[in-house]
């Protein structure tokens, strides 16, 4: 098994626009993220078993797994809004298990969280969801602030959209808006699970597209969640594939791919 | 590789061994029963713990609140104001044909006063918000709950125990004091019209007589203890609705069980503010 780790660039600078926005961790250079010997448990179902895995900065990793084997959990330990039963998860060095509330908070402005239905809030509009992070967590003016939301939303193509409610949009768009909102803080750690689920096909290929160029210019390191394997073909450095709670191998899409594993075979049938 | 998918039987507990039977015995059912109902004291304690930690901690959500007091607070006005009035009306036709039997008609604008204002101004305003805001909290937090959107909001980094229970909770108790005065006024005010209606009587009177024998002390606690009411219906709706699971039937599920628990927890807590006013107040 081929270690994931892989020695990445720094991030780069701050482009000095958002000044207000702090970044505490944006210049380390180790791994981003480091998880070993993860155990999680519901009830008597055990859905992770010793998980390992580590991310380097400006790497993108993508977790692939039959549906039910804990790669939306896995996501929700790294983000603390569950706590494993054993392990260690350390984000940029810091370790999120034993936090506190307030630690964790800190962590959690360092990474931008897309959920697998966006999960906008549905009682404000396009742009105060953007504008949530960017209240809480800096001290901008209302100028700044909007530009910043301009900026955002133009650059997952949304611009036009600004006054809309999440249930007057489609699917795809509010996956989008839910990108603009990860990306608010400028985080190093992007979490993305299922982006491209339940959409169309074309559609998929433009969120992929589109995380691809927000990859390039952000600079962040990721974690994807993905049943679609031309996803993560498209958007990965790096793939995992978890399996009755293990990751049971890990590599690039090729060499998955070549892999002589049946499971692995299997489920790389229709690539 | 060989694996295999693992079906849990619906009628049977993932955990339950092979070969378990299929039907809970009526003990083990009554166990549940009591487990479940611990259970549930259990994780709302150690829920008002975490909202009460996150009541102390900046920042103090401002917004939210004032957003929660035209939520609880004006949006229920009108019902409360309706429900007041026909309180008011119904007691002064029910109670004028009790007086005159008795001789007493002289005695009922004090009946109708001290009845709206000592109980049943408070206990329906609780009753009239528990079913509205209750099931209002409930619903919402729990939509938002199984959308992910509280999990999207801990994510971001802010504490949704503080920006979305506690402002809630602090809603319910700054506004359910004023709902019952507004309660309170139009039932009085509709009490003298029906009253007046059978037979004529100036407001001023009414008034005179209705309020002659009663002190500030009599409206202050029967109105105060309905902040008790409101940290109840805000504590049990936030509650079910944050720990709501399962879709949109969970999401029923949880309006409901809100409205039911809270006006459940009214009447409970009414009986024993009543007794401690009775004690405290004479």
């Amino acid at each position: 098994m081929m270690s994931l780790y892989q020695p990445g660039a720094l991030r780069a600078p701050d482009n000095g626009h958002h000044g207000a926005i702090e970044k505490t961790h944006a210049e380390s250079a180790g791994p981003a993220m480091v998880l070993q010997g993860l155990h999680k448990s519901f009830g008597a179902q055990a859905v992770l078993r010793g998980v390992d895995l580590t991310v380097g900065s400006s790497k993108t990793l993508a977790v692939l797994g039959r549906s039910g084997t804990g790669k939306s959990v896995l996501l929700k330990l790294i983000v603390g809004l569950q706590k494993p039963d054993a392990g260690s998860i350390r984000i940029h060095g810091q370790e999120v298990t034993t936090s506190n509330v307030e630690a964790m908070n800190e962590i959690r402005k360092t990474m931008g969280f897309l959920f697998q239905h966006a999960a906008l809030y549905d009682s404000l509009t396009v742009e105060e969801n953007v504008a949530f992070p960017l209240r809480r967590h800096t001290k901008m003016t209302p100028s700044e602030r909007g530009d910043r939301i301009g900026e955002l939303l133009t650059s997952v193509g949304m611009e036009g959209d600004l006054k809309k409610m999440p249930s007057d949009i489609s699917g795809g768009m509010q996956k989008r808006v839910g990108l603009a909102r990860a990306l608010a803080l400028e985080p190093s750690i992007l979490l993305l699970d299922e982006p491209t689920a339940g959409l169309d096909p074309i559609t998929s290929r433009e969120i992929d597209e589109l995380i691809l160029k927000l990859q390039e210019e952000h600079d962040v390191a990721s974690i994807v969640v993905t049943h679609d394997l031309h996803s993560a073909k498209l958007i990965a450095d790096r793939i995992i594939l978890l399996h009755e709670g293990n990751a049971v191998i890990e590599g690039t899409f090729e060499e998955l791919e070549k892999s002589g594993d049946k499971f692995v075979a299997e489920f790389f049938k229709d690539s | 590789m060989n694996y295999t998918t693992k079906v849990a039987r619906p009628w049977t507990s993932p955990d339950a061994p092979q070969g378990a039977p299929l039907v809970r015995s009526p003990l083990s059912s009554l166990w549940g029963s009591i487990n479940g109902f611990f259970e549930w004291f259990g994780e709302l304690g150690i829920f008002v713990w975490q909202v009460m930690r996150a009541a102390v901690r900046r920042p103090f959500e401002g917004r939210e609140l004032i957003r929660q007091l035209d939520e609880v607070g004006s949006k229920s006005l009108p019902l409360v104001a309706l429900a007041g009035a026909a309180i008011g009306a119904v007691l002064a036709l029910e109670s004028r044909y009790s007086l005159i039997r008795f001789g007493a008609k002289s005695m009922l604008p004090a009946a109708i006063v001290f009845s709206i204002v000592h109980e049943t101004g408070p206990v329906v305003t609780g009753l009239v918000v528990s079913g509205r805001v209750g099931a209002g909290i409930g619903a919402e937090l729990g939509s938002m709950k199984v959308t992910e959107q509280i999990d999207a909001i801990e994510a971001s980094g802010v504490n949704p125990y503080n920006l979305l229970a506690f402002t809630r909770i602090l809603a319910c108790i700054l506004m359910l004091p004023l709902l019952t005065l507004v309660a309170d006024f139009f039932g009085v005010v509709a009490g003298w019209v029906a009253t007046t209606l059978a037979e004529p009587l100036s407001l001023r009177l009414f008034i005179h007589a209705g309020f002659g024998g009663t002190s500030f002390s009599d409206f202050l606690a029967p109105t105060f203890r309905t902040a008790v009411f409101g940290l109840i219906i805000g504590v049990i709706a936030c509650f079910q609705g944050m720990r709501s699971q399962g879709g949109t039937e969970g999401v029923g599920r949880s309006a409901t069980s809100s409205v039911v628990l809270s006006s459940l927890f009214v009447i409970l807590a009414d009986v024993v503010l009543v007794k401690m006013i009775l004690v405290f107040f004479p």
